[in-house]
């Protein structure tokens, strides 16, 4: 197990590093610069800038720079946010957006799998339509809908809870949800799906068969083994929601990361997009393999040696 | 994991500290304010936008600043004298102001303040704008090494002589922007580019910046050095980054904000109905307009083309129907401004039916009708409010003969097109940084370079506006800018669609914010009722 985690994670180096060539030139590519603003910056101060972040360089000599400064943990000043590096808006973000991203995948997790197995077993029922039906909503209805209408319902129709801001513990319950919400429905729909193939499969059968407590063959056989896709499922899924949504950071003013992806790429701020495209790059693969050893764990046919 | 576990754990220490520490202090005022994105820099000599400024007029103080209704009142400079040539400023320092480190504000600090804006090392955006400074430009350019041969001596330390190099009567309005505030020497060289930080940072301004946290809030209080610091009430302001207006506008029902930057156009019929004393809309120094590409054929041939497309555009309609922001429908570049007298179309006054004839006429002339219209192309940045108002135009002009065809691009890729002048007619705005004509006629001199996105040229009006630079007497000057204004407008090199309006929601709690073109609100001049 040890020896397979190792090589996986050396394996991870070249992969990493295409993801960030790639991006690092694609970046470039897109017309148009961080200096160009409706009010034209003057001549000689474009000059200096282009000086000052080093962009009158071949592009492979930035690279190379570039890189340089990586194996050091420099990500390179920000384009926009002037008053910041990249790595300091990346570690004043990251830890909100990880703590927010991980309380909901954890409450998606639960209620989702909950959900999933209890309409499994009671196929057809009221309650099975009701959480398929609730699933498909949650899939169907994007996070810029269902945000607004949260801070209008619960925030200034009830006064529950406040609309938006950050610092108080209340702050974190609406937008947990609204992160939440899409993931319930489709760790619900997974976890149903492959529970209901698995409870027709041969060896539910079987312990049936030998006699075993219907509590224990779903326990100890049937969900272990339902649980598969949602562990495959879910390496990408904490990937994407721990570095951030825009949407719902953006709604709730949250000073998460969410939001760097996206307005980096349209400020062009290049050292940003590139220092959270690392960061999610990076974020996949350690997910992948940590879902990759949690089969090992719940299915006894997978062996890494 | 540590780094991350310290990270999560110390703001819940923080934040229980804070909850803690409130409780304590009953008594202390706060303003809660939306203030649009987050900023990109509060060094002033670095940063170029509105949320960055509304913080800088806080936290620093130029020579002179803002009034609550907008006039110039003394600032740092407790009073000054202007020479008769109106080229030698001398302004006599106050004697108690004083940095937030309790440092006094000398005539050394301005003339740092100057040399650091327009040093080459700074690349500062707005530096330009301070070129009215004796030998400013040579240094900006980097013709003049030596930074004392720059227009401005200190006398001695409370007396500040500034020579420019023409009469310059909007200079005593260019000391309240950013670009002219002072910085502190000795915090810039020891910490660099993170002088700015929350803990390093020295300002003279009524505030002092506490803390920032990027996407979340920045958050500054009363600098107990300040001059006059007896008569600021607000304790607290803190400044929250509010790009969802629709949210925005929710955090301020909920009582959570007291302040708004803006208000969702759509939403503004309900907000006038329903909020008519919290809801501010009022004139702002700013103008919407369709610039045509003069370096084309057809358009750029064709004065007659250019105004048939200007007459079929109806601007009561786009603002009543489409922008519904209570925006001023433009017939002229400039927008209103104190003491300035706008110039307009000719067809202003004329009725919209005339004016369609009219355009019909006009493009007949030239053998466009209906069946053989005139094509153009209208650019865009991609944007739901432009293209609902392309969208409009694109209709407009089809009574008339012209059929449009609309192209949007991605923000960076459409300010490139522009400016390498691929487009026939383009949308694009301008808003000023003062509060003087200037701003907005240097945009379309010939020499202009890129900023000149028409590619007009006019020697009556680049005399005319060149000139305004040596008049000495303000009336004669004002005359000018509106003789070029004139000009410009009978050129159609551009279509004027609307003037800004700046749209605040304003809780009642707030007393001391009144409306002022620039809009600027120091927060030294507001209370809020807790």
């Amino acid at each position: 197990m040890l020896n397979y985690t190792i090589r996986r994670l050396i394996g991870a180096i070249p992969t990493l590093f295409v993801i960030l060539a790639v991006s690092f030139f694609m970046v470039r590519m897109a017309p148009g610069g961080p200096f160009d603003k409706e009010r034209k910056v003057p001549a000689e101060v474009e000059a200096k800038l282009i000086q000052q972040y080093h962009l009158d360089e071949p592009l492979p000599q930035q690279f190379v720079r570039y890189i340089g400064g990586l194996a050091q943990g420099d990500f390179g000043p920000s384009f926009k946010y002037k008053d910041f590096t990249v790595s300091e808006l990346i570690w004043q973000g990251f830890p909100t957006s990880l703590a927010l991203g991980l309380s909901a995948i954890a409450i998606a997790l639960i209620v989702g799998v909950s959900l999933g197995i209890w309409s499994s077993l009671r196929q057809n029922s009221w309650i099975d339509y009701l959480s398929v039906g609730t699933a498909m909503m949650g899939i169907a209805v994007p996070n810029f809908v269902i945000a607004p209408i949260m801070t209008l319902v619960f925030g200034l129709m009830l006064h529950w809870l406040p609309v938006g801001g950050w610092g108080k513990p209340t702050n974190w319950i609406l937008p947990i949800i609204a992160l939440a919400i899409p993931q319930i429905a489709a760790f619900t729909r997974l976890t149903r799906g492959s529970m209901l193939e698995i409870l027709r499969s041969n060896f539910v059968r079987t312990a049936r068969a030998k006699g075993l407590p219907e509590l224990v063959t779903l326990t100890r056989h049937a969900i272990r083994a339902a649980l598969m896709p949602v562990v495959s499922y879910m390496g990408p899924a904490i990937a994407n929601i721990v570095t951030g949504s825009v949407i719902v950071e953006q709604i709730f003013g949250i000073p998460g990361i969410g939001r760097y992806f996206v307005q980096g790429a349209i400020n062009r701020d290049y050292t940003l997009v590139l220092g959270v495209t690392i960061l999610f790059g990076a974020l996949v693969i350690i997910c992948n393999l940590l879902a990759d050893i949690c089969y090992g764990l719940l299915d006894p046919k997978v062996r890494y040696d | 994991m540590n780094q991350v576990f310290k990270r999560l754990v110390l703001p819940a220490i923080t934040v229980a500290a804070l909850m803690a520490s409130t409780a304590l202090a009953q008594a202390e005022m706060v303003l809660h304010r939306g203030n649009g994105a987050e900023p990109e820099t509060i060094n002033p000599h670095k940063s170029t936008g509105v949320t960055e400024a509304n913080i800088e007029a806080d936290i620093f103080e130029g020579l002179t600043t803002y009034a609550p209704n907008g006039d110039i009142v003394p600032g740092a400079a407790e009073s000054w004298e202007i020479s008769d040539d109106g080229k030698t400023y001398t302004f006599h320092l106050r004697k108690n102001a004083k940095w937030s480190n309790g440092d006094a504000v000398t005539a050394k600090d301005f003339v740092f303040g100057f040399q650091d804006a327009i040093n080459p090392e700074t690349a500062a955006d707005y530096a330009p704008i301070l070129d009215v400074i004796v030998n400013a430009e040579k240094i900006r350019k980097n013709e003049e090494k030596d930074f004392s041969k720059l227009g401005a001596e200190a006398v001695d330390d409370y007396t500040l002589k500034v020579s420019l190099t023409g009469p310059t009567p909007y200079f005593l309005g260019l000391l309240r922007h950013p670009i002219s505030y002072p910085v502190h020497k000795a915090t810039v060289e020891k910490f660099k580019d993170d002088w700015t930080r929350p803990g390093n940072i020295v300002s003279n301004g009524a505030y002092q910046l506490t803390e920032w946290t990027p996407q979340a809030s920045l958050t500054y209080v009363k600098n107990p050095n300040y001059w006059d610091a007896g008569n600021v009430k607000v304790d607290k302001v803190v400044m929250y980054p509010t790009e969802d207006l629709a949210e925005e506008l929710k955090r301020f029902k909920a009582g959570e904000l007291d302040v708004t930057y803006d208000a969702p156009s759509e939403q503004i019929p309900d907000l006038e109905k329903n909020y008519p004393d919290e809801f501010k809309n009022t004139p702002y120094l700013g103008t919407y307009y369709y610039v045509i590409n003069l370096t084309r054929e057809a358009l750029g041939a064709q004065p007659d083309l250019r105004k048939a497309l200007s007459l079929g555009v109806n601007r009561e309609i786009l603002v009543s129907k489409i922008t519904q922001g209570g925006e001023a429908p433009a017939y002229s570049w400039e927008p209103p401004m104190s003491n300035y007298k706008q110039a307009f179309v000719d067809f202003k006054d004329m009725p919209q039916k005339q004016r369609l004839e009219e355009a019909k006429k006009l493009l007949e002339k030239h053998g466009y009708s209906k069946d053989n219209p005139l094509k153009v192309e209208l650019l865009y940045n991609t944007s739901e409010n432009h293209k609902k108002i392309a969208v409009a135009v694109q209709s407009m002009w089809k009574q008339i003969g012209v059929d449009a065809s609309l192209r949007n691009e991605e923000w960076k890729v459409y300010l490139e097109t522009r400016d390498k002048k691929q487009f026939d007619v383009a949308r694009a705005a301008w808003i000023a940084d003062y509060d003087d004509p200037i701003n907005f006629a240097d945009m379309f001199l010939s020499d202009a370079g890129e900023r000149n996105d028409a590619g007009y040229s006019n020697p009556e009006y680049d005399k005319l506006v060149k000139g305004t630079g040596t008049e000495t007497d303000p009336a004669k000057r004002m005359q000018m800018f509106h003789d070029a204004e004139q000009i410009f407008l009978n050129d159609n090199a551009m279509i004027p669609i609307y003037h800004y309006t700046s749209q605040h929601m304003v809780s009642k709690k707030v007393a001391g914010w009144e409306y002022n073109i620039l809009d600027f609100h120091l927060a030294r001049f507001i209370t809020v009722a807790q």
